[in-house]
């Protein structure tokens, strides 16, 4: 069994594993933010790693540079997509975690009328006296 | 055509594979919401490219990695258009009951 052969056993198991523990998170974690926590990574990073595996077990530029255009692929696409799955389950309200401490996009994002604020209403108010103050 | 399968660690992988497949489908089955379904989907097709991983060397087929970029490719788009699909579903829900 030749080095190359343990790398690619390697890196196989750890790809497999890796999607494993993430199948294992998305069903087990409380809330979709915690799961995509727990999957976007660890999926991504399986695969990859898997996918090197295949370089590895062939040895020839044609694979590899296959194997490579995949792995930058996943890696670039993979965040992007999990960014954009948040963001619109973010504005759909799906519900967080009960013991949920800190969302703090919470007190700025007005639910109703889709509206980012910068402060909560009194800050506001605070600041605009304070520059109607100023111009005076 | 070789066996599919013919060393002990690629069964241990494509046993782990196919149990990441199977809790993979539990989820996309109990949702609640979309978004998970969607996640649960993007999950799924990445055990796609694990498991065209694993039938390249298992083949000794190098050109079966065209078929995972495709398939990352699928993944990728289907995810942004799902999310991309429920942000304007969302608002345009909002904006008809008089809300927006």
């Amino acid at each position: 069994m030749g080095v190359f052969e343990l790398i690619e056993h390697t890196l196989i198991l750890a790809g497999a594993g890796l999607i494993l523990l993430a199948a294992i998170g998305i069903l087990r974690m409380p809330d979709l933010l915690i799961r995509m926590h727990a999957t976007t990574k660890a999926a991504t990073l399986g695969s990859a790693l898997m996918v090197a595996g295949v370089a590895v077990h062939f040895e020839s530029v044609q694979v590899g540079t296959r194997a490579l255009a995949v792995i930058v692929f996943l890696l670039i696409t993979a965040p992007v997509a999990a960014h954009m799955l948040a963001r619109a389950a973010y504005f759909l309200g799906v519900p967080l975690w009960r013991h949920t401490a800190i969302d703090e996009l919470g007190s700025h994002y007005d639910r109703e009328t889709h509206e980012l604020t910068a402060a909560e209403e009194e800050e506001l108010a605070e600041i605009e006296a304070a520059l109607i103050e100023q111009d005076r | 055509m070789p066996d599919p399968v013919d060393h002990p660690v690629h069964i241990i992988a494509m046993v782990m594979l196919c149990i990441a497949l199977g809790l993979g489908f539990i989820r996309l089955f109990l949702g609640p919401s979309l978004p998970d379904r969607v996640l649960a989907l993007d999950m799924i097709t990445m055990i796609g490219i694990g498991f065209i991983a694993l039938y390249a060397i298992a083949t000794d087929k190098g050109t079966l990695l065209d078929v995972a970029i495709a398939l990352g490719l699928i993944a990728f788009l289907a995810t942004v258009a799902f999310a991309t699909f429920l942000e304007r579903s969302t608002l345009a829900r909002r904006r008809r009951s008089g809300r927006l």
